[in-house]
């Protein structure tokens, strides 16, 4: 199952619908939604933490975090 | 006069609140804090259309109406409490106009409280950049509401605030998001039980885990005829709110808000890749740091040398012009030289708030969180606490207080715990003038000793700081579940009104609070430094005047006398004055100097046997393994109060009794300890430094400290820790080195 941690530079991919109580609300309510987009922009020197377009908003989380999203992956061919 | 119109400023964090409420009150606003807690309270006047007047409220940065720290559980706390005297007549939320689809969902909520709601969309100047264009019109329909369209850096549609403000009776309060459809069955049975309430607030009332209002949550709990329910279903509640509100959303500007890619364009990705990158990310973060050090330490020496000319100068004046007398000497002794102490550190407080306001503002401060959070862990550390450790540089209080972004109790503590080992500008003008005196001007591959030494300073107290961490994170068994998440702002140029406006508070802040107490300190220690109770005090003019005709004037009256010949004769040799002119003038300074000695030797004389003279000898056995002499014993005594008391102290010790104008600094220098040697040299002075480095010696901070870990028990370690800890280090240093 790919999840947000997955993701390589420039990769996005849709969330797919998960338990509700795994993320924290503060997520979802800057749009981590099932359906909505993520995008990985830059993931730091160390592997960690991460730095993602989450349907609009630019956030950084930590990968453990990030592991919990759960998400299908875009391939380049298919973006639009 | 008719009351007010009370508004608050609401919205997510980096919208622009400030700077739409600095454009709405200019400087007529005040900076507070919340009764019992320390978040800044900014509140301001507004004049509106038609001579009415607003009361303008900046509340912190939320993102929902869902609290998690305590900041935004004061927007809750507002929003639901009809009584208070800042209850909103109208909430004006200021959005973002890039992040508009998160930002409207503070917006339903705060509508669904029905609560008259105006919306800024901010930041209409990038809206060209970012291809975005908006049908207001349409949006104010399907809103319910009134919009402006604001650029507070073009300063656009302010005036179309006042007007909407000033029109607030007019504006719906009807709900976006009917609270019943989160759960049907559910609600039913809350209004049910509470048929007065407004369902809304009642669901917020329940899922908050703040307990701001312990008797409505308690009667919600108490009621028997309705069990609460689980925290799991609770969650999966707030999660379908979150689902519907939204859908709200998404159906609003489906077709109010159009974007088009092809036109957005931004500075975001190329400034990314280059600021977070691996090596050049870094490298840049550590040269802007050299760059604020390098402007506290040097820039900032010249305005300070020119304000400690015009203390020693207005002291001098005072004592000049007013009649003698006990008031003229307290004014001139005790305030003075105190105030002098404090109003000295303005320019670099100034240039510390100036840089960190800058980084902050654009943007930049967040990728430093990104870059450091991997490498701060280890340490018990989040990225977070890098912007408290910087703030820490300028001042402890801000610093802990920054805490609050960070999310995981344990790391926040952690974080809370160590900040007090940066160094501190307090610590600076103790650091500045011990470096000064002690430390030789020698140069070092064009590298000063003397700044070289501050350098090591500023990386003993941020080791100092990491290593604790370190420990402190194997020691405290705390378990915390962390969220970690920071924003990613775009990148700004930052408003020079909100830097301005910073620097301006900020540095008002620091000298009133540290001056306050700096004065106090000074008044009883003036006191208690020329009044004693002895016989010796009473006749300390017969006694010394018989000493200094039977043994001539002490060692230090000569050095005193000496240095300042010296001082003199190199000053005239620079100026090319003529050696037979300069042979006179000493000459008739030398009477004059000796007049001078003898006097200040009744002073010390009279200083020693006064009150504090017997209380700082009694206290000296303490201090003498570490280096210092009594008066340095009083000194960091009273710094216990606040570091930067140090130098005030000493001045306000040094200058009772003597009636010249000279500056503390050769004062101290011509300090002899009892084997003759300077009392201020390589020893001592280290020893010196070292101490506050490590001490903790500051009230504000341990009380902020106990209002932020809510007890005793940290603020209390941190004192007990840090004070044994310098004193050893500083017995240490003194041993090896003397
Ligand atoms: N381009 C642009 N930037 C703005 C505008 N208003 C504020 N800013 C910037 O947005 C950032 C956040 O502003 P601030 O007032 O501190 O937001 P607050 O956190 O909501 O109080 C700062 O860097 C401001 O300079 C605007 O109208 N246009
Ligand atoms: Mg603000």
């Amino acid at each position: 199952m790919a999840t947000v941690a997955d993701l390589t530079q420039g990769q996005k991919g849709i969330i797919k619908d998960f338990a509700e109580h795994v993320l924290p609300i503060k997520l979802l309510e800057l749009g981590c939604l099932p359906g909505n987009r993520i995008e990985l922009i830059q993931v730091a020197p160390l592997n960690d933490p991460i730095y993602i377009n989450l349907s609009g908003s630019h956030i950084a989380i930590r990968r453990s975090l990030a592991e919990l999203i759960e998400l299908d992956i875009i391939e380049e061919n298919q973006a639009l | 006069m008719s009351k007010n119109i009370n508004v608050a400023l609401i919205g997510n964090p980096n919208t622009g609140k400030t700077s739409v409420f600095n454009q709405l009150t200019g400087l007529k606003q005040k900076v507070g804090n919340y009764p019992g807690i320390t978040v800044e309270k900014k509140e301001g006047i507004c004049k509106l259309p038609r001579g009415v007047k607003a009361h303008i409220l900046d509340l912190p940065g939320t993102y929902s109406l869902n609290t998690t720290s305590l900041d935004e559980s004061l927007v809750v706390e507002l929003l639901l409490n009809k009584n208070d005297k800042d209850y909103p007549d109208v909430a004006v939320v200021i959005s973002d106009v890039e992040n508009l689809k998160r930002n409207l969902f503070l917006f339903t909520q705060i509508k669904d409280l029905k609560i008259p709601t105006i919306l800024v969309i901010n930041m209409a100047d990038r809206m060209s950049r970012k291809g975005i264009s908006l049908d207001i019109e349409a949006m104010e329909k399907k809103l319910d509401t009134k919009i402006a369209l604001v650029s507070t850096r073009k300063r656009q549609g302010i005036d179309r605030v006042k007007e909407l403000i000033a029109d607030h009776k007019n504006l719906s309060s009807a709900p976006n998001v009917d609270a019943k459809r989160i759960s049907p069955e559910y609600f039913e049975r809350l209004q049910k039980t509470f048929p007065n309430e407004d369902l809304y607030k009642l669901w917020l009332v329940i899922t908050q885990d703040v307990n701001f209002m312990p008797i409505e949550k308690k009667r919600i709990e108490d009621a028997t005829s309705f069990a609460t329910k689980s925290k799991e279903e609770l969650k999966k509640l707030q999660h379908k709110e979150t689902v519907l509100r939204y859908q709200f959303i998404n159906n609003t500007l489906k077709e109010t808000y159009k974007v088009d890619f092809q036109a957005a364009k931004g500075l975001r990705g190329s400034l990314d890749r280059i600021l977070t990158h691996k090596i050049f990310g870094y490298l840049i973060f550590f040269v802007i740091l050299l760059t604020i050090f390098q402007a506290i330490f040097d820039w900032s020496s010249y305005p300070m040398d020119f304000i400690d000319e015009q203390f020693a100068m207005a002291s001098e004046w005072i004592k000049n012009t007013l009649p003698p007398g006990v008031f003229t000497d307290l004014l001139s002794e005790g305030i003075i030289a105190g105030i002098g102490g404090i109003v000295i550190f303005i320019p670099q407080i100034a240039f510390l708030f100036l840089f960190i306001s800058l980084l902050e503002e654009s943007g930049y401060m967040s990728r430093v969180v990104f870059l450091m959070d991997r490498l701060m862990r280890p340490f018990g550390l989040s990225g977070k606490s890098i912007v408290p450790l910087i703030s820490g540089t300028a001042c402890a209080i801000p610093a802990v207080m920054a805490t609050r972004t960070i999310e995981n109790w344990k790391e926040r503590l952690i974080t809370i715990l160590v900040t007090p080992f940066t160094t501190c500008s307090a610590r600076l003008p103790v650091y500045l003038i011990l470096i000064a005196l002690v430390i030789p001007k020698g140069t070092i591959l064009g590298l000063s000793f003397q700044a070289l030494t501050l350098m090591l300073l500023y990386l003993i107290g941020f080791g100092m700081a990491i290593f604790s961490a370190m420990v402190l994170n194997k020691i405290l068994k705390i378990k915390s579940r962390s969220l970690f998440m920071v924003e990613m702002p775009t990148y700004r140029l930052p408003l020079l009104k909100n830097v301005a406006y910073t620097v301006l508070e900020k540095t008002k802040s620091f000298v009133f609070g540290a001056g306050k107490i700096i004065l106090a300190i000074s008044i009883v220690l003036w006191f208690l430094g020329s009044n004693g109770y002895s016989e010796d005090f009473k006749n300390a003019e017969q006694i010394v005047n018989d000493r200094i005709e039977q043994e001539g004037l002490s060692t230090y009256s000569k050095n005193y006398i000496q240095n300042n010949i010296d001082a003199y004769r190199e000053n005239a040799l620079a100026e090319g004055i003529a050696p037979e002119v300069i042979q006179d003038s000493i000459q008739s300074m030398t009477h004059y100097l000796r007049e001078r000695a003898e006097a200040q030797e009744i002073a010390s004389y009279k200083l020693e046997h006064s009150y504090i003279g017997r209380a700082g000898k009694a206290f000296e056995p303490v201090v003498k393994p570490l280096g210092y002499d009594w008066k340095i014993g009083i000194a960091v005594l009273t710094s216990f109060a606040a570091r930067e008391v140090f130098v005030g102290t000493l001045a306000t010790i040094y200058s009772v009794g003597s009636d010249e104008e000279e500056t503390i600094k050769t004062r101290m220098a011509a300090e002899l300890d009892s084997s003759g040697r300077p009392l201020f040299n390589l020893a001592s002075g280290i020893s010196l430094m070292l101490f506050y480095a490590f001490a903790m010696q500051c009230m504000s901070t341990l009380a902020i400290v106990k209002r932020e870990t809510n007890s005793w028990k940290w603020p209390l370690f941190q004192l007990g820790f840090m004070s044994v800890f310098a004193y050893l280090v500083a017995l240490i240093a003194y041993q090896i080195l003397i």
